[in-house]
């Protein structure tokens, strides 16, 4: 078991930085996500690892060996795909067999390690379909299954779930948790979607424009977002673009903080929905309601309000329960905790 | 139909219950049914009309010497094997062709592009039958040991050398559309290059242009009565030699032609049948 480490690795295709400069340290075991919008470099950077990609500059280490320029097919790698790539011809067993006999192991142990892989996938009674035979879930544990097959080092999951439909995406994303804590492997996963990010890793390291906004443990990511980009991209959250007055920024008797310390005529506030609190006829900043979504457990409010002279949209959740008396048109009065609220300067 | 609720957002486990019959979906389905009997009684018909009448005249008209069909009959049959028997040959090493002609045209090397490349735009832009006697004339003028060459050997060289230009472009499309995940797969789980060509890519390329190449082979059993022209005793060349020797060449050419319509008759049958079964699992993965 070993970590994977990039040092300054930019990868250029004709003149567009895929990736600019990203430097990145997994330690041994650990699963980090890839998180970012398409086009952020995600897959350019897992590619990279994998030796699908060549970086332009910069180095690549597998348990403190240095790949870059090692052949795909001899890193100490396994790969799952979105498109799941089985072999369409082999059988469940004989495509999770075929990294072994490509290594030429004995029979025996491929006999061996395949039947404790079909266990670990939960795949023992599919073994001897085809691919066009199982469904997307079953095959894309068999991809996982046929990459852990050569006990790789490092395993790297290209947004493995995204073909997939939302209640096996849930279940089958747990499941992968569940197998690389089982086999101990250290991880990267590439997703565009934040909350399967966060169920899934460790660490979550947030891409944008081919670099790494941030890494953090998912409650530090959501709680507090080291940038704009994070604070956009992590989680539903209300922006507000609100002037600066004696040095803070807020929105009537809501909240009031401190203005950033770059930012000179205005900052965006940000502050996710449910740390919104909204009462009738109490102490706030009064707001319309404009439109009432009910969630299920939680119901989400779409508010106008004012910000000086002009109109601000904002979004609140709250228990659907004590939602139930608020009618579309109503007026509340709303407030933030100042300790839930972020503050950026205003690019210039 | 059982309910298997376990609450509002609980997961249900198992597959679709089957469905229930419907009747109306069976009164539909069983109206199609008729009008497809009533189709196939009138297509039937309608060719048994116009074949019939088409002989019918020909024999009424006194045109047709039927004893000498039945002397002469089997003989020109017997050319099937020879047609047969030289479309085999000639589509097995088309294939061996077009695979080394889709690789070049596939290559990045410039050199092999080139070559690939022209052989195509050559073979393609000369008529077949030029090039079969081309290299059963001009060919032993060049390289003299070719004039040792039995005609078969070189019919057969001209008619895969023709094809495996034709299905270069074929194999090309077919190798470029197998994923591009299949190879990074197999690159990622261990496969060296070649391999990952010869074992992931091919056979799913193969199977991919499968049909064409039925098509393909079709085409080649009648492409096959050209190598007649070099004294390949096949179909074709018993007929005309029959014929002309006995000046009755609307016999001969009728039966080598009847020959061929039924033998392209049930190679498109084997071809559907291919097609259905390969259609049933192909559902992509």
């Amino acid at each position: 078991m070993s970590g994977v480490t990039l040092e300054r690795v930019t990868k250029t295709f004709s003149q567009v930085h895929a990736l600019d400069d990203v430097s990145l340290e997994i330690v041994s075991g650990e699963l980090v996500a890839l998180l970012g919008p398409s086009g952020c470099g995600k897959t350019t950077l897992l590619r990279s690892v994998a030796g699908l990609e060549e970086p332009t500059s910069g180095r690549i280490l597998i348990g403190g060996r240095d790949v870059t320029g090692v052949p795909t097919r001899e890193r100490p790698i396994g790969m799952v795909f979105q498109s799941y790539a089985l072999f369409p011809n082999l059988t469940v067993r004989q495509n999770i067999s075929f990294p072994l006999e490509v290594r030429h192991r004995p029979p025996a142990e491929i006999r061996e390690r395949v039947a404790e892989l079909l266990e670990i996938v939960r795949l023992g009674p599919q073994a001897d379909r085809y691919p066009h035979q199982i469904s997307g879930g079953q095959a894309q544990r068999c991809a996982l299954g046929r990459a852990l097959a050569p006990s790789p080092e490092v395993l790297l999951l290209d947004e493995p779930l995204s073909a997939l439909d939302a209640l096996v995406r849930t279940r089958l994303r747990d499941e992968i948790r569940r197998i690389q804590q089982l086999v101990k492997t250290t991880a990267i996963y590439v997703t565009h979607d934040q909350s399967e990010a966060m169920a899934i890793a460790d660490r979550v390291a947030v891409m944008n424009h081919g670099r790494v906004e941030q890494v953090a443990a998912p409650p530090a990511l959501y709680e507090e977002p080291a940038t704009e980009f994070a604070a956009t991209f992590v989680g539903s959250r209300n922006a507000l673009e609100l002037p600066i007055a004696d040095g803070r920024i807020g929105l009537g008797a809501a909240f009031s903080i401190a203005a950033p310390a770059a930012s000179r005529e205005r900052a965006i506030a940000f502050f996710r929905p449910e740390d919104v609190q909204v009462a009738v006829g109490s102490m706030g900043h009064p707001a319309v309601v404009e439109m009432k979504i009910f969630l299920g457990p939680t119901t989400r409010l779409h508010l106008a309000t004012a910000v000086g002279d002009r109109t601000a949209r904002l979004h609140a959740d709250m228990p659907s329960r004590a939602a139930a008396h608020l009618e579309e048109g109503s007026v509340v009065a709303v407030r933030v905790d100042p300790q839930h609220v972020r503050a950026f300067p205003v690019d210039a | 139909m059982t309910v298997a609720s376990t609450g509002g957002f609980g997961t249900r486990a198992g597959g679709l219950a089957p469905p229930e019959p419907n009747p109306i979906v069976a009164a539909i389905a069983a109206q199609r049914r008729r009008q497809t009997r009533r189709f196939r009684i009138i297509f039937v018909a309608t060719w048994a009309v116009l074949i019939g009448g088409l002989l019918g005249a020909l024999v009424a008209a006194g045109r047709i010497d039927f004893p000498f069909i039945r002397e002469w009959g089997p003989y020109i049959l017997g050319g099937v094997w020879t047609t047969i028997f030289v479309a085999v040959c000639s589509i097995t090493i088309a294939i061996l062709f077009a695979i080394v002609g889709a690789l070049g045209r596939l290559s990045s090397n410039p050199v092999l592009f080139s070559v690939s490349t022209l052989y195509v735009s050559l073979v393609r832009g000369t008529p077949l039958l030029v090039q079969i006697l081309f290299i059963y004339l001009a060919l032993p003028q060049i390289i003299p040991g070719v004039s040792e060459v039995p005609a078969i050997a070189l019919g057969i060289f001209a008619l895969s050398f023709n094809y495996g230009a034709y299905m270069t472009e074929t194999f090309r499309a077919g190798i470029q559309a197998v994923p591009r995940g299949q190879t990074e797969a197999a690159e990622a789980l261990g496969m060296p290059g070649r391999t990952r060509m010869r074992r992931i890519v091919l056979p799913q390329a193969i199977r991919i242009i499968t049909p064409a190449i039925g098509n393909e082979f079709i085409s080649m059993i009648k492409d096959s009565s050209l190598v007649s022209v070099i004294a390949v005793p096949e179909l074709l060349w018993r007929a005309q030699r029959v014929g002309q020797s006995n000046f009755r060449t609307l016999e001969t050419l009728m039966i080598a032609a009847a020959i061929y319509w039924g033998l392209t008759i049930v190679l498109s049958l084997v071809q559907d049948r291919l097609e259905k079964r390969m259609a049933e699992s192909d559902r992509r993965i």
